[in-house]
Order: structure tokens, then C-alpha cells, then sequence
């Protein structure tokens, strides 16, 4: 699936901001406020909710201000969306 | 012989024979406008000094300037109930060799008192001062350029410091009366540019919150104190810092009246919301330790019945007679609970020192209903956790939790629980609270500490409670 640079998401407190772009295999670049409590747990949602929408190739660049699992998976789906063309919501 | 005490700060400083090694102290009555401990460690510095232990009521963002001084070995200790900004980060992630001694207010009153904590030069702000040294944190004439009301927490250095420097931006004609430092106490007086911005008091923790959840925390807390068995005719009510304590007062202001209620005092920090209520006649008396905004230092400045008392008489263990044995309800805030009733209100989940002790121990430990206001949540960070990261305020002296998925009780208190039931609250056991939260969130993975001990977290009985190790 061709992936074109897209964004989604704020840098409000409680919200994140999903940065996706062309790339090889996903890689995740992460910032976050809570990164030591729980980087791994974010980037495992957004690897995943990627994952689930058919996604296997792309560049992420996420800035979190300590988003929930919800918010997150809501922001990577709106992203990818926005970058593939391909609405999921239909 | 006259006007020997008004000195330059460089003279003062020569006067009170200072030397390497010894111990100074602050109060942070102007808060985050605080201008004293830059002044005076600049000066230090550039005199040579080195070796200084730094004994501060508190130590706020505006203190970052210290991370040099500390860094070229002139101050190489630090005592304080609160650090934040970039001097609480770097002291976090190991800056200075030994660690930083955190004491509540009143245990930091104790420890002057008893000698414990000797303090070799006090250097004291004030808004207005005499030649003779008669000073207050109120203002006195038309040239004041400052106003911070209660010093409560300086009077404690200013009798028992071995010498006293008042620093003041207004010099007016004897006799500065009523006074708080007296002149007997002070051996100089230094004028300079300005002691503090009065603007910036209420900054930093204090908070008049419009969040529509610290307003339905409020609502609830207000409940829990109408409904708790101490809301009676005469009773007595602290504030904590934190938007949803503060804002707890004006949801039982309607209940007082409906039931005829007046409060015999309020205690601790006050606030414009407290004087408000005192001059409606719903709280007879106010005791400052702290004037938490300019309405507050305004009203201690004209009201007789607006008292300011010393960190001892406030909160000392002690002391028998310190007004915290007084205290019928008071109402906190927390970074985080814990399934035990446990309290931190210093170090942030992210290991970093961002808070202030304060008076929290005290007024929990003494009162006779202490009432805990936090979010379940803040973004993702639990605030009620199965371990708190840094013990401040042991649960033994805890009674209520109030979070926005109900109210826990300490089961030390079945009664409270029993009588907030039959209200209609919403009652619930604390690790269901922590349950919910790791259900939210996931179970967060354990914070980098390092094994330096960067912080030693003293009880009020003057005992160690809890370290702080550095984060990586």
C-alpha cells in the first residue's frame, strides 16, 4: 500500500501527534512525556493499529503528551487513513 | 550612635562572619518573584565564598541561577521543602554530591527550633523595614514596592539564626509597627532594588482552577467534609495548595449558610477565597502562616483578626501548642497515592523532583480529618498507584481519598465511611481505584533510578522517611 506523508493528532496535553511518512518496514520514532513508564506500551499500539490496517511499510514520527491507548490508536488510524487514500470508516 | 545597622549586602555579609562551610537560610514568602537568594548567592559568589549549606523554606523555578553556584562549589548543600524547574532536574539527575535534605514546614520549624538545623546567617526579605530592623511583609509607606503579608516562615531563622540580615526595598522611619522580625532579632539592614515581585506569589502551585474536573473533584470533597460528622458550628478548615482543594471552600460556603454554620478558624496558606469568607462572617479568625496571594497579604496588613504565626506555632510536632493540633479538617492535594493511603507530593512518575513537602505531613498527621483530592489520571500518569514513588505523608495520617471514581476511605476510619454511605456517596475501596487506573493505562514499566541518593526525605519528627535516588 503506497504511503504519503500525512499527519494527524495535537500536541495538547493528553493528545499525540502521528507523523507518518513513506518507509521500509515500520519504524517508529517516539517522544513522549511518560516515555520511560510507557514507551514500549505506545509504540507496541502503534505498530499494531498499523498492522491491522494493512500497513507494513512506513516511517512514524509520534510526539505523545501522555495520550491514552484510545486516543493513540484513534491518531494512527486517522493518519494512516489520511496517507493511504483508503477509508476504513466506510 | 545611629544607623549602624543599614549596611551595603557586601558589608552585612563581612559583619556576620560568615565563613566556608557554613549554613544560610531564605524563606519563600514571594514565592516564584522570589529576588533574595539570587542576590545574596551572587554576592556570596563573587566575594569567594565557598562550601555554603543553602537551608531555604522553599526553593522554586525562579532559583535555577543556583545550578552554576553549585556547580562551582559555592553552595554545596540544600535544605528546602520544595524544588521544581530546571534546579529540581538537575539536582534529579545527580548535580550535586551531597543530597538534598526535604523537611515539611513545620518539620523545618522543629528542627530550627531544637537546633538540629543551625543556621549560622539568616537573609530576610522584607516589604518594609525600620534602621533598627523592625520588618514586615507588609507595606508602610507610598514608595513600597513590594507586599508579600505573612512571614511566618522567616521567624523561625530570625530567632534562632546566630545573625540576621533583613534585606528590604522599602526603608521607612522607626518604628515599622506592627513588625514580624523584630529589630532585637537583626543584626543588619540592607536596602536594595527589590526584594521580590509580589505579581508572581500566586504562581507555581496555586492554582484557581476552571478545569471542569477539579471542579467536580471540589464538589465532591465539599460533600465529603458536610457529610463527614466535623461540619459543626465552630469548626476549623485548612486548604492545601492545588486547584481543586482551593476550590473545595466555595462548595461548602452554601451549605455554612443554609445551616447556619460558621468556622472558628482558618489555617495555613490563605487565600483571597478564605478572606472572603472570613469578611462575610463565615470564619472568625484567620492564622497565616503564609500569604498565598495579594488579597491575603492585603487583609494581614488591616485586619486584626487576620493573625500571622511562625512555622512553629503553625505546624510543630513538638510543640503541643502548635495550631495544627487545633485542626479539624484539612483538605490536600497529591501527585500520588498509594493502595496504603501514602502520599507524594515531591517527585513526579517521571522520577523528577517537582513539588514541594510543605506543610502536608503536618496538617495530615495532626488534623482530625484529612481529605486527599486527586484525578484518578492526569494524561496517562496514575495518581493513585499500588507504590507511591517517594514516601511524603504516611497513610497512618490519612483519612479520605477523593478522586473522580469515587471516594476511598482508610479503613482506620469505618465511622467516616459509614456516615459519607449513608449521604450517598459514592464509597470505594482504594485498590479498586488502582485496579481501574492499570486498567486505563497498563501497568507502566519501572522508572530508570540510578543508585545515587540525591534527596533524603526527613519525617516531622525529624527522623528519615524515604530517599530519592537520581534518575537516568
Amino acid at each position: 500500500m503506497e504511503v504519503k506523508n500525512a499527519v494527524a493528532g495535537t500536541l495538547e496535553s493528553g493528545d499525540i501527534m502521528i507523523q507518518i511518512g513513506p518507509g521500509e518496514g515500520l519504524q517508529v520514532e517516539l517522544q513522549s512525556s511518560v516515555a520511560a513508564q510507557f514507551g514500549r506500551q505506545i509504540k507496541s499500539v502503534i505498530t499494531e493499529t498499523l498492522e491491522g490496517l494493512g500497513i507494513s511499510d512506513a516511517y512514524v514520527k509520534a510526539t505523545d503528551k501522555g495520550a491514552l491507548d484510545c486516543t493513540i490508536r484513534a491518531r494512527v488510524t486517522a493518519a494512516a487513513v489520511r496517507a493511504t487514500g483508503k477509508d476504513v470508516w466506510k | 550612635m545611629r544607623n549602624t545597622k543599614v549596611v551595603s549586602l557586601e558589608e552585612a555579609i563581612r559583619r556576620s562572619g560568615l565563613k566556608d562551610g557554613m549554613t544560610i537560610s531564605f524563606h519563600h514568602h514571594f514565592r516564584g518573584g522570589d529576588k533574595v537568594v539570587n542576590l545574596v548567592v551572587a554576592k556570596l559568589a563573587e566575594m569567594g565564598f565557598k562550601d555554603l549549606k543553602l537551608a531555604a523554606s522553599s526553593l522554586s523555578d525562579v532559583h535555577a541561577p543556583l545550578i552554576e553556584h553549585i556547580k562551582a562549589g559555592v553552595i554545596t548543600g540544600i535544605s528546602t521543602s520544595g524544588l521544581r524547574g530546571e534546579l529540581a532536574n538537575e539536582i534529579s539527575h545527580g548535580l550535586m554530591a551531597e543530597p538534598v535534605v526535604f523537611r515539611s514546614h513545620g518539620g523545618r520549624g522543629s528542627a530550627i527550633a531544637n537546633g538540629e538545623l543551625h543556621i549560622d546567617v539568616a537573609f530576610l526579605g522584607a516589604s518594609s523595614c525600620d534602621e533598627l530592623g523592625n520588618a514586615s511583609g507588609c507595606p508602610r509607606s507610598e514608595n513600597a514596592k513590594s507586599i508579600c503579608g505573612s512571614l511566618g516562615y522567616a521567624l523561625p531563622d530570625a530567632k534562632y539564626a546566630d545573625h540576621v540580615v533583613v534585606l528590604t526595598d522599602d526603608l521607612v522611619a522607626y518604628p515599622n509597627y506592627p513588625k514580624s522580625i523584630s529589630s532585637c532579632d537583626v543584626e543588619s539592614v540592607v536596602v536594595v532594588d527589590s526584594v521580590g515581585d509580589s505579581s508572581k506569589i500566586s504562581s507555581g502551585a496555586i492554582r484557581d482552577s476552571k478545569n471542569p474536573r477539579d471542579i467536580l473533584l471540589a464538589q465532591q470533597a465539599a460533600q465529603v467534609i458536610i457529610n463527614s460528622g466535623y461540619f459543626k458550628d465552630g469548626f476549623s478548615i485548612q486548604t492545601g495548595t492545588g486547584g481543586a482543594s482551593l476550590a473545595a471552600v466555595k462548595y461548602i460556603k452554601e451549605s455554612m449558610i443554609e445551616k447556619g454554620i460558621k468556622a472558628s478558624f482558618a489555617l495555613g496558606g490563605i487565600t483571597a477565597h478564605m478572606v472572603k469568607l472570613h469578611e462575610e462572617g463565615l470564619i472568625g479568625k484567620l492564622i497565616d502562616v503564609q500569604s498565598f496571594d495579594k488579597v491575603a497579604a492585603e487583609s494581614i496588613a488591616s485586619d486584626q483578626t487576620h493573625q500571622e504565626v511562625s512555622a512553629v506555632e503553625y505546624a510543630s510536632a513538638d510543640n503541643p501548642g502548635s495550631a495544627v493540633h487545633a485542626l479539624d479538617i484539612v483538605i490536600l492535594s497529591a501527585l500520588e497515592v498509594d493502595v496504603d493511603f501514602n502520599v507524594n507530593v515531591l517527585v513526579g512518575s517521571d522520577g523528577i523532583i517537582r513539588g514541594a513537602v510543605g506543610g502536608h505531613p503536618d496538617t495530615a498527621e495532626d488534623s482530625a480529618l484529612s481529605i486527599i483530592v486527586c484525578p484518578l489520571l492526569r494524561g496517562r500518569i496514575p495518581c493513585v498507584v499500588p507504590k507511591v514513588t517517594t514516601l511524603i505523608t504516611p497513610g497512618a495520617g490519612v483519612d479520605v481519598v477523593v478522586t473522580e471514581y469515587g471516594i476511598a476511605v482508610n479503613p482506620r476510619r469505618p465511622e467516616i465511611a459509614e456516615r459519607l454511605k449513608e449521604a450517598g456517596l459514592k464509597v470505594v475501596d482504594i485498590h479498586d481505584l488502582a485496579a481501574k487506573a492499570t486498567s486505563v493505562i497498563g501497568v507502566p514499566d519501572p522508572l530508570p533510578f540510578g543508585d545515587k541518593v540525591v534527596g533524603i526525605v526527613m519525617d516531622r519528627h525529624g527522623k528519615v522517611l524515604d530517599k530519592i535516588y537520581n534518575i537516568q
